[in-house]
């Protein structure tokens, strides 16, 4: 295959294994994972043993430590065969980052280890009722009261809210924006489930309430002020990555779903994929499916180098393969016809979930607001 | 590497984001309202890969980024650390 040209073998080794889980773990869930709006307490297991919960943690706290080649390799996996279960891994991979960028020694040995065995579910709090593309809005409060914050106020669409034991929840601390780890069972924390979502469907988001919850001052990570321009920024840089990435594994199963099909179905006396208009399409989903890949493979690269123009690379591949994976969704329910339009059919699936992609971890008009003004600066 | 050195190198990072002829050494790009947010990440990024040193929780704050002379003396400060 075309990918072996450009990855390395160790990498290689790392596709086969997360393949072969998705494959047998996790693809075979995911239908009811969409149906039920859940990830199951059985598949959970499944997915804690894996260790992939662990993929962006150092080996030095129990985690698989992978390069961004390699969490390229995972989230394309994951998003071929559950875009639920690929929002587990970004949300969890994270807060994980959070901890081990910015964390102290002390908070870094408490968490990363329970995180990367999943033993902990992380979640990260940032958007708000009143506050999505436009961070700087949050309004969730804390106040220092002796050695604790008294937080006050609501996040709204965080991703596995519904079970996460540990939260990283951004607020306002004497207005400067600030990062705290708040424990499920905190008094006055409530967790409100949201059902009816168009696409990753088993995300299991949640809106959330503090009314005058109690944190104590040793979980703040970093410093007050950094909360937004440095914590929720570096995160989001590889959520963005994440989802990127997993838009390729999107956009490739619905490729590989029309290759089947089209050379299975038969209209006007022959396979339709001998139909030059449904040639086409396949090519144009090859062909852009392979562009989001590099653009993704670019990132990972810039990021490993630890290049600062790998964070523009990332809006790149994100913008990319978002509208890519919408496309070629499209797309392949168009070659399904009528066959793509049920829920028995994984094409109609991909199609809802694609769908999510636009406007998690950046807009695309955000993507375009940013890649513009850039593009002036740089060419 | 001497300051002048680092100077440089940090001129020619910042010279992506604005034109660098329009700020003296201790102007405050932040306020001049030369960069977004994304720009501290890239400059974070920078510092640490270019001058092989780790920004540390404590090291952040307005002061210590905001301008050429600032970056620099950040950047000494560390290595001076770094030297023992």
């Amino acid at each position: 295959m075309y990918e072996q040209n450009i990855m390395y073998e160790q990498n290689m080794d790392i596709q086969r294994g997360i393949r072969a889980f998705v494959e047998d773990i996790i693809k075979p869930n995911a239908e009811q994972v969409d149906r039920k709006e859940e990830v199951s307490e059985e598949l959970m297991l499944e997915i804690k043993k894996s260790g992939y919960l662990g993929a962006t943690i150092s080996k030095k706290y129990g985690g698989l430590a992978y390069n961004n080649k390699d969490l390229f390799i995972l989230h394309e996996e994951a998003g071929k065969g559950c875009s639920s279960f690929r929002s587990l891994l970004t949300v969890h991979g994270m807060v994980s980052v959070a901890i081990e960028r910015w964390g102290d020694e002390e908070q870094k040995e408490k968490y990363l280890p329970l995180l990367a065995k999943g033993d902990l579910i992380a979640s990260f709090a940032l958007s708000e009722p009143e506050a999505g593309s436009d961070i700087s809005q949050i309004k969730t409060k804390a106040e220092l009261s002796g050695d604790q914050y008294i937080l006050n106020g609501s996040k709204k669409w965080t991703t596995f809210g519904q079970i996460a034991d540990l939260f990283l929840v951004f607020v306002l601390c004497n207005e400067k924006p600030t990062a705290l780890l708040l424990d499920r069972n905190t008094d006055g924390f409530q967790i409100i489930p949201i059902n009816g979502l168009l696409g990753a469907r088993g995300s299991m988001i949640a809106e959330l309430k503090f009314e005058d919850c109690k944190v104590d001052k040793d979980k703040m990570i970093g410093r007050p002020g950094m909360g937004l321009s440095h914590i929720a920024l570096s995160c989001l840089d590889y959520g963005r990555f994440f989802v990127a990435s997993s838009c390729v594994g999107l956009s490739q199963a619905c490729l590989e779903a029309s290759l089947d099909y089209s050379k299975k179905r038969k209209c006007s006396g022959k396979a339709i994929r001998k139909h030059q208009l449904i040639q086409k399409k396949i090519s144009e989903m090859i062909v852009n499916t392979e562009a989001s890949r590099l653009l993704c493979q670019k990132a990972a690269y810039l990021k490993d180098q630890k290049d600062p123009n790998s964070i523009m690379a990332t809006w790149h591949a994100k913008y990319f393969a978002a509208k890519t994976a919408v496309k070629v969704a499209s797309e392949a329910v168009q070659i399904h016809g009528a066959n793509g339009c049920i829920s028995s059919n994984s094409v109609e699936r991909y199609y809802r979930d694609a769908k999510i992609n636009e406007i998690i971890e950046g807009s695309n008009e955000i993507h375009e607001l940013l890649i513009s003004i850039n593009g002036y600066k740089n060419y | 590497m001497t300051g002048l050195q680092h100077k440089e190198r940090i001129c020619k990072f910042l010279g992506r984001f604005f034109n660098i002829n329009d700020v003296e050494e201790d102007d405050n790009f932040f306020e001049k309202g030369f960069v977004n947010s994304l720009f501290y990440m890239q400059l974070l990024m920078f510092i640490e890969n270019e001058f092989g040193i780790s920004v540390l929780p404590d090291d952040i704050n307005s002061q210590n980024f905001n301008s050429i002379k600032n970056i620099v003396e950040f950047i000494e400060k560390k290595n001076n650390i770094k030297a023992g």
